[in-house]
């Protein structure tokens, strides 16, 4: 005696990105907080110390915000013009920022004046930082120079003035106090030496440079401009080791995370990509509302924080399986775990005679119906709401099997107006699926038949018959257009001499095509 | 029998073992069926074929019990013989030889010595009348008697054995013929027949299909063409008779059939259901549900305790009254048609077709045996006459034998074809296919030819559909996070001219496809999917298309619907010869180069087995059967046969097996092939006298050593063989159940002194005789004590036991010691007979 066979969904294949473990570690983050800013977001830089605050440039002021707050726990707003490149120091006490005013501010985290000001560019400064000794500053500007300050007297400790354009971004080395890497709109990334008056290596970017970054081991630099982003290996003098170009739009900024396995560009084409340090292909991507100007990651990534040109900062926190916890602990009592076990873990002994328990085999609503053969209960059970809406593929195997058993039409009769609105409902939503289109058009078919007696009693049936008519007049016409797209791809590629699948697929359409005008014209017919 | 008498197409296995109802014997231990001309025993716990008796020459149609001896049973057959059996020991008692053929078989425990018949009748024209007959069976001794005393009882019967059924004490027997009962009162010598209308007002269909009769009431049960029962009663009289109806069954009652106390009546139809109606509760009734194909036969043993129904697919489901399945035995199922190729599974050498209506059945040939059903379609099967199910049409296995393809199909309407390609990956650790991937509508038509090739890095699996292209498919790997390892991707469509691909064939290394389109044969690379070469030789379509194996791979071979043999040189290009037969089927051998061709000549079919490079064919045989061959296979040898002569040559390494028209099962043997057989049967026979256990194998092997080395001892000394003397205490041993005997370390002494062999074979002759003498005398002795006298008994046996000073007797418990005596005793004619000799 064979157990009852249940019935088979079929899956599907899921079309679109594979998911893979970086997807699923990138989409483990919550739904994004935002906040609003004044202005477009330029930088964003996390303080190295524990609760990790970080600092929000944007339009006049640098807002400084707890790593869950949504409110700014400081902010410095003695700014006259926009201020730029907001960055903490190594200690986590001082933050340095550039602006449009030429100067360039030093402030002390838990004061609120500034306590130096460094003048002397002649044009906005867009990028300042600190030197890896602590003690001096750097610092890049629109008159093409970029300087090293001395933190305590203020004083300009060396000028270069080799870029030919502005000099809009760069990064000191984490390493070497003495070395520091610019970019500059004049397309090059150049290497200094403050021990030395000239720079000490150049790169051709071939595009304005909008962001440089150094991998942890400062063997590989990053450096994004234009749509490009490319990788060059310091320790070969500059070689370009890769040249990737993912964004469609200039790529504005670039991070890294904590591992250094992952390194993150945002572009003005709203994308965040997501590289893999070692191969250099894309493996996740994020989508965001407006062109991205900056990004940061926490540290441990725990969150992803992107500044967007409509001056909206997105915050991505990471999900723990504490919170999950905590949510799920309180509301709901579940018994003990001994209920669960009780009587199962008994050991028999050795002169015990042993009754097994037949193992019932769990079926499904559906499968109970169909077992008992009652056909209309069995469709009505995948008609319900849950079952139609979310898993219309259940549905769908549910009527296939009633139509294997040769009993469809006799599942499908006898409804009244509001079983057959169901019905109609599901078909209108689901029938131009081209996964569930061969059996749902038979449906339709029958539906048809069966009901042609009983349209105009009915103001509901009628609407959605009208509605059912004009879907599938509409697929008629994008089948048809489909079509012809084909038939332009039909004559290049018979120009090549490779596979042949899009013959295959032409044909597919032309089945479906086929089967969708013969239910209009009998929709036309009974309507 | 053109050239020679040495190879002969044999039957082999398979045959029906749902013919005719299976009978339980009296201790429910054993189960009793026709299969073709002979009788299998079966155990009922352990589904093992126990033994087979041989010896009808025809088709068995008939097996009762003996009512008397509840050891014996009676089976009768078409060659008209009635036979005698003890089926414990597998022996023939007697045959009864009547002279006509034989269709059914009954036995009533109130009439001793006679048997029930069903014979034609001879005095009319008309072949189609029967007659139920009791046949007196004479009481001389002899194995053959003919048994003339026939006395007619009952005229115009059916043949068909359920139809017939004997009553409460034997009293009367009921008959159905068409739509009339006949029951005939034993005493009253006088037959009551009742008819019903052919057509009822509501289209009933009253044909009577099947009759039983209630074992202690008066009550007939008869099932219906339309699925009713009815039970009749007052039946002994004319006019008053009266029934009742019960309708479950949607279609014609199949079987019918009483529990031995009568409480509860079990029919069965196409429904696959077993209904349990509980006699005189009105229509109350249980269900076994979802038997798995349509009952045929019900049974049940005699003290009730087993129900048994035999099936369409050749099974019989034996359970318990409490409705537990305790035994399957599966023959090998065969329906009206085969759609799948024979298949050779490499790992198990089994047959692999379609078994059960969307299964895969894995046949061992060499054992007789269904291995196991591998379900493809996995879907409920609904038992519904006119319902369009799920077929499987196709199925190929790699050459290592860890990938099955299989292709299942159904179409309600020329527009709706519902194909699903499935391939299936055979998983070491449970030892069976588990799905792997799954691809619906895989062609735009229905598939016509599918084969994996023979490389072994990268299995390729071609499909040829009838939408005018061929795909080959590919294992692929897809990392993804959801742990699914690599599943099969299309890799290349392909097709020539918009013709349509009948046959698709790889060749030995994998490394040439043929495609055949239409009357073209295309040969590719698969490698690069490039076109190499074409041949055609029209008229005709190709049918078969085959490359050549080792040393002849560089042909390749076509047949083609214009009765075309064609072989074409792939080295030049060109045909290498061709001859004008009609070839149906063509089938390559995988271990030689054999190929064998199955050729239509009027009403029957010729076979060749050739070489393509030799121009001679190495075998021919006209008429291997009459009609069509469907599939052929080659199945390789589990080892070689030797002693081949040139025209057996061919049958060294594989053994071709055919499927006829009639679906039957037939392979080609050798004579010297058979001589081995026969020779290993008398073998068996000998040793059949002492239970094989691996034991005795083991032992069995020690004492054939010994023997001949203490032939060669003893020789020169003229003295006769001398067996250790402790043979019986070892038989004994062997014997006894072993939860009976002492502890191994108590037995171990006693076994050792029996292994020592003396070294004057007279004398300890005598002393062995002696002894048993001896301990015959104590066993009386010890008769006479009582039980609870347990000192006693020791103090009588010291005198005994002081006799036999060299060889210590281990202290044995009375009663095994007793035991052991009583085998002794028994044992004493075959020491007798070994004197003698």
């Amino acid at each position: 005696m064979a157990s009852y066979k249940a019935t088979r969904i079929p899956s599907f294949p899921r079309l679109g990105e594979k998911v893979t473990q970086d997807t699923l570690y990138w989409r483990n983050y919550k739904t994004p907080v935002q906040i609003k800013e004044f202005g477009a977001v330029t930088k964003i830089d996390f303080s190295p110390l524990s609760p990790h605050n970080y600092a929000v440039t944007a339009s006049t002021r640098i807002h400084i915000y707890g790593p869950y707050s949504q409110e700014p726990v400081k902010s410095f707003t003695r700014f006259k013009d926009t201020a730029y490149s907001g960055t903490f120091r190594s200690d986590g006490q001082l933050l340095v920022a550039g602006s449009e005013e030429a100067l360039i501010r030093l402030f002390d985290v838990s004061g609120r004046v500034a306590l130096r000001e460094y003048t002397g560019h002649s044009k906005a400064v867009h990028f300042t930082d600190f030197s890896a000794d602590r003690f001096h500053i750097l610092s890049g500007s629109d008159d093409y120079t970029c300087r090293l300050w001395d933190i305590p007297s203020s004083a300009e400790v060396s000028r270069y003035s080799e870029h030919t354009d502005y000099v809009r971004c760069g990064t000191p080395s984490r390493l070497n106090p003495d070395v520091f890497i610019t970019g500059s709109y004049d397309h090059t990334v150049k290497v200094f030496d403050s021990r030395k008056e000239r720079s000490v290596m150049t790169m051709d970017h071939g595009q304005p440079v909008e962001s440089v970054l150094l991998f942890p081991s400062e063997g590989l630099l990053v450096s994004a401009g234009g749509r490009y982003v490319k990788v060059w290996d310091m320790l070969k003098g500059g070689q370009v080791l890769v040249s990737l170009k993912n964004h469609h739009k200039t790529v504005t900024c670039l991070c890294m995370s904590s591992t250094g396995q992952r390194l993150l560009s945002g572009s003005l084409d709203r994308h965040v990509k997501v590289y893999s340090t070692t191969t250099y292909k894309v493996v996740h991507n994020f989508d965001y509302a407006a062109s991205i100007l900056s990004i940061a990651l926490a540290p441990n990534d725990d969150s992803i924080i992107a500044g967007m040109t409509n001056g909206v900062l997105s915050v991505k926190h990471k999900k723990h399986p504490e919170d999950r916890k905590m949510v799920g602990g309180t509301s709901r009592h579940r018994p003990a775990y001994r209920v669960f076990v009780k009587g199962k873990n008994y050991m028999p002994k050795q002169d015990d005679f042993l009754v097994r328990k037949r193992e019932k085999a769990h079926l499904k609503q559906y499968d109970k119906e169909l077992k008992r053969f009652q056909v209309s209960k069995a469709l009505d059970s995948v008609l319900k709401p849950h079952v139609r809406l979310k898993t219309p593929e259940v549905t769908v195997a549910v009527i296939q099997e009633l139509n294997r058993r040769g009993t469809l039409k006799n599942a499908l009769a006898g409804r009244d107006e509001k079983g057959l609105s169901i019905l109609l409902s599901f078909l209108i939503r689901n029938v131009v699926d081209s996964r569930f289109a061969p059996i749902l058009l038979t449906v339709a078919e029958m539906v048809l038949d069966i009901y042609m007696k009983v349209v105009g009693q009915s103001a509901v049936v009628d609407k959605q018959i009208l509605k059912l008519q004009e879907l599938v007049e509409k697929e008629i016409d994008y089948q048809q257009e489909l079509m012809e797209v084909l038939g332009m791809m039909d004559t290049l590629f018979a120009t090549m001499t490779a596979k042949k699948e899009a013959a295959a697929l032409c044909l597919v359409h032309f089945s479906t095509n086929h089967c969708i005008s013969k239910l209009s014209k009998k929709i036309q017919k009974g309507g | 029998m053109v050239a020679s008498a040495e190879v002969r197409v044999a039957r082999c296995g398979g045959s029906r073992i749902n013919f005719i109802e299976p009978i339980i014997t009296l201790d429910s231990r054993f189960l009793l069926c026709a299969s073709g001309d002979a009788v299998h025993v079966y155990s009922t716990s352990t589904e093992e074929r126990v033994h087979v008796l041989q010896g009808h020459v025809d088709l068995v149609t008939g097996l009762r019990l003996n009512s008397s001896n509840h050891l014996q049973v009676y089976s009768c057959s078409l060659d008209g013989t009635v036979k005698l059996w003890d089926f414990t020991d597998g022996i023939l008692i007697k045959t009864y030889i009547v002279g006509h053929k034989i269709f059914s078989l009954y036995v009533s425990k109130f009439h001793e010595g006679t048997v029930f018949i069903i014979l034609p009748m001879e005095s009319s024209a008309n072949t189609e009348a029967f007659q139920l007959v009791a046949l007196h069976l004479p009481k001389t001794t002899g194995p053959e008697v003919e048994a003339r005393d026939i006395l007619s009882v009952l005229r115009d019967v059916s043949p068909i054995p359920k139809a017939t059924s004997f009553g409460r004490g034997g009293e009367f027997v009921a008959s159905a013929s068409g739509l009339q009962l006949s029951v005939y009162f034993f005493r009253k010598q006088k037959t009551y027949r009742f008819s019903l209308k052919a057509n009822d007002k509501k289209g009933a269909r009253n044909r009577f299909t099947c009759v039983a009769s209630h074992p202690n009431d008066d009550c007939i049960a008869t099932g219906h063409e339309d699925g009713k029962i009815r039970l009749w009663r007052n039946f002994s009289q004319k006019k008053e008779y009266t029934y009742s109806t019960e309708h479950w069954h949607h279609s014609a009652v199949n079987a019918l059939h009483f529990t031995p106390e009568g409480t509860e009546l079990l029919s069965g139809g196409v429904e696959s259901v077993l209904v349990l109606w509980r006699y005189g509760a009105g229509s109350k009734k249980d269900f076994v549900p979802r038997l798995g194909s349509a009952i045929e036969h019900i049974s049940v043993s005699p003290d009730g305790s087993l129900y048994c129904t035999s099936h369409k697919d050749n099974k019989i489901v034996v359970m318990k009254s409490s409705r537990d399945i305790s035994a399957i035995i599966q023959g090998l199922v065969k329906g009206e048609t085969i759609r799948t190729d024979l298949l050779i599974d490499p790992r198990t050498k089994a047959l692999v077709c379609n078994g059960k209506p969307g299964h895969l059945q894995f046949f061992s040939l060499r054992h007789d045996k269904q291995l196991y059903n591998l379900d493809i379609v996995q879907q409920e099967y609904i038992h519904e006459a006119g319902l369009h199910q799920c077929e499987v049409t196709k199925a190929a296995i790699d050459a290592q034998g860890s990938w099955l393809a299989t292709v299942e199909e159904r179409q309600e309407n020329p527009e709706e074809l519902d194909i699903i390609l499935k391939l299936w990956a055979y998983d070491e650790s449970t030892q069976s296919f588990h799905l792997n991937t799954s691809i619906s509508m895989a062609h735009e038509g229905q598939i016509s030819a599918m084969c994996f090739s023979g490389d072994a890095e990268a299995t390729m699996l071609v499909t040829t559909g009838r939408d005018g292209h061929f795909k080959a498919w590919l294992l692929a790997d897809h990392p993804d996070a959801q742990g699914e390892g690599a599943s099969w991707s299309c890799d290349y469509v392909g097709s020539y001219h918009r013709r349509e691909p009948t046959r698709c064939c790889f060749s030995a290394d994998g490394s040439l496809l043929a495609v055949g389109f239409g009357e073209v044969v295309t040969v590719w690379s698969p490698s690069t999917w490039e076109l190499l070469v074409t041949f055609s030789q029209p008229p005709g379509d190709i049918r078969d298309l085959c490359f050549g194996r080792l040393s002849c791979s560089k042909y390749l071979l076509g047949t083609t619907t214009k009765n075309l043999l064609c072989c074409w040189n792939l080295l030049t290009c060109s045909l290498e010869w061709s001859s004008t037969v009609d070839v149906i089927l063509l089938q390559p051998d995988p271990l030689s180069e054999n190929m064998a061709a199955f050729s239509r000549a009027s009403g029957s079919t010729d076979l060749f087995v050739f070489k393509p490079s030799e121009p001679r064919p190495l075998f021919s045989q006209k008429a291997v059967c009459s009609g069509t061959v469907r599939r052929a296979v080659f199945a390789p040898r589990e080892e070689v046969l030797e002693g081949c002569d040139e025209s057996t040559q061919w049958l060294s390494c594989s053994r071709l097996y055919f499927l006829t028209e009639h679906m039957e099962l037939m392979t080609f043997s050798t004579k010297s092939e058979e001589d081995q057989i026969i020779a290993s049967s008398k073998q068996l026979v000998i040793d059949d006298s002492v239970a094989v256990t691996p034991f005795y194998l083991l032992l069995g092997k020690h004492r054939k050593s010994q023997r001949e080395t203490q032939d060669s001892v003893s020789s020169h000394t003229a003295a006769r063989i001398q067996l250790p003397q402790g043979s019986p205490a070892i038989r004994e041993l062997l014997h006894t159940p072993a939860h009976v005997l002492p502890s191994a370390s108590f037995l171990c002494n006693m076994f050792v002194n029996s292994l020592l062999i003396s070294k004057s074979g007279v004398r300890e002759d005598g002393r062995c005789r002696e002894e048993e003498m001896g301990s015959e005398e104590e066993e009386e002795a010890e008769e006479q004590e009582s039980e609870g006298e347990m000192e006693a008994s020791v103090s009588a046996q010291g005198p005994a036991v002081q006799g036999f000073q060299t060889e210590p007797t281990p202290q044995l418990s009375k009663a095994q010691e007793r035991e052991l005596r009583k085998l002794q005793k028994a044992d004493f004619s075959w020491l007798s007979s070994l004197l003698d000799s």
